[in-house]
């Protein structure tokens, strides 16, 4: 297996209860990409994001990452070996500070804690929450929850980070600053998934764009070309908008 | 900077033992000597629970069942077989955290109160059992033979002292136990998995070894408090060490207190457990119930007023948190 592919999802399926979430996908990410993932709602692609991270199991297919068949283990596993996620509903832990959320992530790496507390300041401050350390999660705004949520899962030292939604609902100058992150992020080496259904935020920023419809991969390509192809815009707009040449 | 504040709590601690280890000698009165020993073997069971419901979020109101096992496994030992009740508190210890490990792996699969009501019926279930277990007494119970004051047999009758001294060397431990897991990995993950699991899970943390872990040295410790309060007590039957009341009383000074705090569970003893105690002897039986009254107003204004637990007053992190 090549090490250029970092993640190969290859005929992925997920069938809830009679609904075919994720039908026959398969998508391949190569190393250092930043790669969007989007679509419509329900287009299914945060269930293809919790195949990936493993907290849902696959109805059929397979997940390689990094060279190695990861699709029977566990979240746990995949986060040890490189697999890092945030939530589309961001998932803090609401009782303890900001250091402390960041020093689970970093514990998965060492057993010390005084290790992990060092680390978990250093990407606070490349996260640009460091004047926020001390403070509960609890007590953080919506902009800097999604913050706490990508310097926690960076903290785990992932090869692969699956952002979902992480532009969602903050204002244009926050999203500017999520957009500055994420760059920031990949010039580290990591690479990126990132689930988007605004449009122009992820546009700029992909060097793909992955589109997903009813469950099925409906366009994969540079996203410029991704909105000026008929099949998506009828996806996205209706039929009635579909470009009538093309 | 993290150290400090961990290092103010050995201290506090260090403060507070030396200032309970000379409390006997201003109070000569029995029967106080008595709530104050129960009030510490309280402040150590809910420390006990606090690690397991309070830390990894795990609630459990079926903690007799290990108190329980605590105080027949040392009192079996003690009486049929003649070893030394020392040597039954560390073999009782061991099979409660054996039992909670075989009761966890099936019901750490249960979420929030489907957990809850696991452990209920599970204690129930063993209540029930040993009440019709004739080997061990069935409802009778068992009567620990006398053999005379001395610490091998962990037995005084006349002088409660050495009682009062082993329980507060005993919730000492529990308390440095957690203080050891509040700075540890275990301590980190057993919190997130609190609260929320899915993205602990996310993090590469083991979320049901974590729980089993958790459970395994909660009962651990519960356990070892029944072989302590058997000896105390020198008489045993299932109604007076694994009826649900032990459950309760493990729990509620740890929520009056604080829940997943290190001075919530000995803050809330402090208060619940000779406010039980004094009622009980004003009312006397036909009071009987007087003290769950009490628990249940004590509980609705902690849980209205202060959800965090009374620890929280003394925080100043939390008093800066309550400004907006």
């Amino acid at each position: 297996m090549s090490q250029k592919v970092m993640l190969e999802a290859q005929h992925v399926s997920r069938r809830f209860a009679g609904v075919l979430a994720n039908d026959d996908v398969s998508i391949r990410v190569e190393r250092g990409e930043i790669v969007g993932l989007i679509g419509p709602n329900g287009a299914g692609k945060s269930t293809l994001f919790n195949l990936i991270a493993g907290a849902l199991p696959l109805s059929s297919g397979t997940i390689m990452f990094d060279g190695e068949d990861v699709t029977s283990l566990p979240a746990t596993k995949r986060c040890a070996r490189g697999i890092a996620r945030t939530f589309q509903v961001v998932r803090s832990f609401e009782s303890m500070s900001v250091l402390d959320n960041v020093v689970v992530g970093a514990l998965v790496r060492t057993t010390s804690t005084r290790d992990a507390h060092r680390k978990a300041r250093e990407i606070l401050e490349f996260a640009g929450l460091e004047h926020r350390v001390d403070a509960q999660a609890s007590s953080l705004t919506p902009s800097e929850k999604r913050r706490l949520e990508v310097a926690r899962a960076l903290a785990t030292d992932p090869k692969l980070l699956l952002l979902d939604e992480v532009m969602t609902g903050l204002t244009p100058t926050e999203a500017q600053k999520g957009v500055a992150l994420v760059r920031k992020i990949r010039e580290t080496g990591i690479t990126i998934i990132m689930v988007e259904h605004v449009m122009e935020v992820v546009m700029p920023l992909v060097d793909r764009a992955i589109v997903l419809n009813l469950g099925r991969v409906l366009f994969e390509g540079k996203p410029a070309d991704a909105v000026r192809d008929s099949n998506v815009i009828g996806a996205y707009l209706g039929e009635r908008h579909r470009a009538p040449s093309s | 900077m993290s150290r400090n504040p961990r290092q103010r709590e050995l201290i506090t601690l260090a403060v507070v033992a030396a200032a309970l280890a000379a409390l006997p000698l201003f109070v000569k009165d029995v029967y106080l000597q008595n709530v104050l020993i129960l009030t510490l073997m309280y402040a150590a069971l809910s420390q006990s629970w606090n690690i397991l419901g309070g830390y990894c979020g795990q609630i459990s109101l079926g903690h007799a069942l290990y108190f329980g096992i605590g105080a027949y496994v040392s009192t079996i030992l003690f009486t049929k077989f003649g070893i030394v009740p020392w040597f039954g508190m560390v073999v009782s210890g061991g099979l409660a955290a054996l039992m909670a490990l075989i009761l966890g792996y099936p019901c750490f699969r249960l979420r929030g109160h489907y957990f809850t009501i696991a452990t209920i019926v599970i204690a129930e279930t063993a209540y029930l059992l040993f009440l019709n277990w004739d080997w061990v007494g069935a409802a009778l119970g068992i009567q620990i033979t006398m053999r005379g004051d001395n610490w091998l047999n962990f037995q005084f009758a006349r002088n409660k002292l050495p009682y009062f001294y082993f329980v507060l060397v005993f919730a000492c431990v529990t308390w440095l136990v957690t203080w050891i897991i509040e700075g540890s990995k275990w301590g980190y993950w057993w919190r997130a998995i609190k609260d929320n699991p899915e993205a602990a899970e996310s993090l590469g943390v083991d979320v049901f070894n974590s729980k089993m872990a958790a459970a395994a040295v909660s009962a651990f410790f519960t356990a070892v408090g029944g072989s302590f309060y058997a000896q105390f007590v020198s008489y045993i039957d299932p109604e007076s060490v694994m009826s649900f009341q032990f459950s309760l009383l493990m729990a509620l000074p740890a929520v009056l207190g604080g829940i997943g705090t290190l001075w919530g569970p000995a803050l809330g003893a402090a208060i619940l457990i000779p406010l039980t105690e004094f009622t009980r002897s004003y009312f006397g039986g036909s009071g009987k119930g007087t003290d769950l009254i009490i628990y249940g107003v004590l509980i609705m204004i902690i849980a209205l007023a202060r959800p965090e637990g009374l620890v929280s007053l003394f925080s100043r992190r939390a008093s800066k948190q309550a400004a907006p």
